[in-house]
């Protein structure tokens, strides 16, 4: 289930609450349940398998994963890909071996490339570095209660290409219009008499990436640009937080502890005061 | 300082008695966890404890997260990531340890406003005050250089901006501003040395949190009424506390057990909520983030530091008396280190024969809005340098002073003072209705000493 919200830019975007309300313009975000959302939310194993074909076959043309090891493709909680496929998979890499310099063929302990094309950034921290982590109005309420967060804006940008608007028929020459891109360039055409912008998102240098049937899955799921990109978002998601359903089961696990530690030293408080408080224990 | 009158260890074996008279350790353990408490402290009074734990905790996590942290500007981002991914439970230590901060200053923002308002800074108590000021600052300190640490975006940027404030003192400014960075910007000699002092101050921290405990175990605990603790003799004493172990080392525990499970829940469901997503972005020179702004914890000081713009006649005074020395940069430092100079002033600027604010009806209020005024300037903080913004942060920088210069020394002389219990015996058992409430609870009034 998918649905449309717009968010001023701040939810997606801003350094801080709503800081970046002085930038005027706000982009759209789609916000897409994903399957890791949630408290108890978990990665869809075959969903990261698909999301990394999609990184494999388009986005690292030109991106990189630099800190993601190419071994954690078989973590549990991953892709979980078997041993062969991932010792092939990095097999298809040539590496500048650290120790001797020399070049060799990927190994399963080596990480993902580096950005191949200057100016593309870096994927593996990507869904981090742009969560919508403050919400409307600096509250959070997005991310508590939408589960907004970087995967959504991943995906935003991938399926919100759109025709130059009516302002700037012509666009800016060599970048292309995304109504969810918020740090772009606009044409002075497109701003109020303030320079606020006056159509959501921006000019980005990416050209559109995705088209229908672009890839073909393996598990037959019908490629179109929606699912690749709601694929390779979950995947990106993983990449930036291989933890996360550690983390989540960690809290979970201490958070039950530390409840009935605090019941049976209520218990104790309340037994041990008694005395002073003239109430019989 | 004799302190409140209780027994002592007493060493019994023979062995004990070995021990005390070369090293009376045991005697000094004994006293420390033995404390006559005053028995009517209410739930303001756990965060020390709390405090303890985040300092420990931070202690702990921090050696730990060292073991594995490189502090080279090519390796310092990659070698956080690695502890996040390749440490066994390294995401763990590490969203602890960046939550920890934030638990902290949490903790130590209401064991500050519980002292302002129960007055727990008058005399006798000044210098535990002036040491916890001095912790506060060095855990602010402490928290900039570390946020420096992962080498991102707002590290970079943030370090950047709080070092150029050195450099708007005039005339030797630029020099003390090289002399912190160690060159002329942000760079792997400004990183390696915020890391050697984020490895450095934590310890002077658990130096001065050992004073800050001395000192008050000497004057004794404040408590909600304010009325000291009777010191004429073992038995009146005893009425009037309990031993801290281990009537306050239970209840501090089941407190610290409640926060703590926030705390995890925090950690474990959303351990980036406070912090900035741009510091996912590795530090980099050439790209300036749209807007920087500090960890939450600073924001209320940033908000002063900001508010004091050109414009305000107060800074063109300043301006105009100094012939230009300063200007408004500098005032805004100046501002910023004075908003918590005259919070630790706050022990002579007050004038008031009575403690607690429980008894100052005129107080309350006043202190109700100095509450609301810090977290106002925390969300100012938050804002971008424009109006309405500007004009909030100059109004609620300009109460943070009045409160501490103006409103304090002045309430003293014109308010009067509701009457205070006689004894916390009394306050206790107006409470709890013990003894049928003692002398009839908080009837009588005492001046304070």
């Amino acid at each position: 289930m998918i649905r449309k919200i717009a968010l001023s830019t701040a939810a997606v975007l801003a350094l801080s609450s709503g800081a970046a309300l002085a930038a005027g313009g706000h982009s759209e975000i789609t916000d897409v349940n994903f399957a890791h959302e949630g408290p108890f939310g978990r990665f869809d194993q075959f969903q990261l398998q698909r999301g990394l074909q999609v990184y494999t076959e388009v986005c690292s043309a030109c991106h990189g994963l630099r800190y993601v090891p190419i071994r954690t493709l078989a973590d549990e909680g991953g892709p979980q890909l078997p041993e062969d496929q991932v010792r092939a998979y990095a097999a298809q890499f040539t590496v500048t071996d650290a120790e001797t310099g020399e070049d060799r063929e990927g190994v399963p302990t080596d990480h993902f490339p580096m950005s191949g094309l200057e100016g593309a950034p870096d994927l593996s921290l990507m869904t981090k570095a742009r969560a919508g982590f403050h919400g409307p109005y600096g509250t959070g309420m997005s991310q508590l209660f939408n589960g907004m967060g970087g995967a959504e804006y991943m995906y935003s940008i991938l399926t919100h290409y759109e025709e130059n608007p009516e302002c700037a028929p012509d666009g800016i020459d060599g970048f292309y219009y995304n109504t969810a891109f918020p740090n772009g360039g606009v044409p002075d055409s497109c701003k109020d008499d303030h320079g606020v912008s006056t159509v959501p998102g921006s000019w980005i240098a990416m050209p559109e990436p995705l088209a229908d049937d672009l890839v073909t899955y393996a598990d037959g799921t019908a490629a179109t640009t929606s699912q690749m990109a709601e694929d390779v978002s979950s995947f990106l998601m993983w990449a930036a937080e291989p933890k996360l359903m550690d983390r989540r089961e960690a809290g979970f696990k201490a958070v039950i502890f530390l409840t009935i530690l605090a019941s049976l030293l209520y218990l104790t408080n309340k037994r041990i005061w008694a005395g002073v408080k003239g109430k019989s224990a | 300082m004799a302190g409140i009158p209780h027994d002592h260890y007493e060493p019994k074996t023979g062995g004990e008695k070995w021990l005390h008279k070369r090293l009376p350790i045991v005697g000094l353990m004994y006293d420390t966890l033995m404390l006559p408490t005053p028995k009517n402290l209410n739930w303001m009074w756990i965060w020390g404890i709390v405090l303890t734990f985040c300092l420990a905790l931070q202690i702990i996590t921090g050696i730990v997260l060292v073991m594995h942290y490189t502090p080279h500007v090519d390796y310092a981002f990659a070698s956080v990531e690695h502890i996040m991914r390749n440490v066994n439970g390294g995401y763990m230590i590490r969203y602890l340890h960046q939550n920890g901060a934030s638990l902290f200053f949490v903790a130590v923002y209401l064991h500050i406003f519980r002292g302002l308002y129960y007055g727990s800074y008058k005399a006798p108590r000044e210098v535990t005050w002036i040491i916890g000021m001095l912790i506060y600052l060095l855990m602010m300190g402490t928290a900039f250089m570390g946020y420096v640490l992962p080498w991102g975006q707002m590290s970079f940027w943030g370090a950047t901006v709080i070092t150029g404030l050195f450099g708007a003192i005039p005339g030797v400014g630029t020099a003390i501003q090289t002399w912190l960075l160690g060159g002329p910007a942000v760079d792997n000699a400004t990183l390696n040395r915020f890391f050697s002092l984020h490895y450095l101050l934590p310890f002077v921290i658990a130096g001065l949190v050992a004073v800050h405990i001395w000192a008050f175990h000497t004057t004794g605990n404040n408590n909600p009424t304010g009325v000291e603790v009777r010191r004429t003799s073992k038995e009146e004493a005893a009425k009037d506390t309990v031993p801290f172990w281990p009537y306050y080392v239970i209840k501090d525990l089941f407190a610290l057990a409640i926060i703590l499970a926030v705390f995890f829940a925090v950690v474990g469901f959303m351990p980036n909520y406070l912090g900035h997503p741009d510091n996912y972005i590795e530090a980099n020179a050439l790209a300036t983030p749209a807007h920087i702004v500090p960890e939450w914890y600073f924001l209320p000081f940033y908000a002063i530091l900001r508010a004091f713009t050109a414009d305000v006649w107060v800074v063109i005074a300043a301006e105009w008396i100094t012939f230009g020395i300063v200007d408004a940069k500098f005032f805004g430092v100046i501002a910023m280190f004075g908003a918590i100079a005259v919070m630790a002033l706050a022990p002579w600027l007050d004038t008031s024969s009575v403690r607690s604010g429980r008894y100052r009806p005129m107080f309350k209020w006043w202190f109700a809005l100095l509450a609301v005024d810090f977290m106002v300037l925390m969300w100012v903080g938050a804002m971008p340098a424009e109006e309405p913004y500007a004009t909030i942060s100059l109004i609620a920088s300009a109460y943070w002073f009045a409160y501490f210069l103006v409103i304090l020394p002045l309430m003293g002389v014109i308010e009067k003072p509701l009457p205070q219990p006689a004894t916390i015996e009394d306050d206790f058992n107006a409470h709890y209705g013990k003894h049928g409430g003692g002398s009839g609870g908080n009837a009588i009034a005492q001046p304070a000493e």
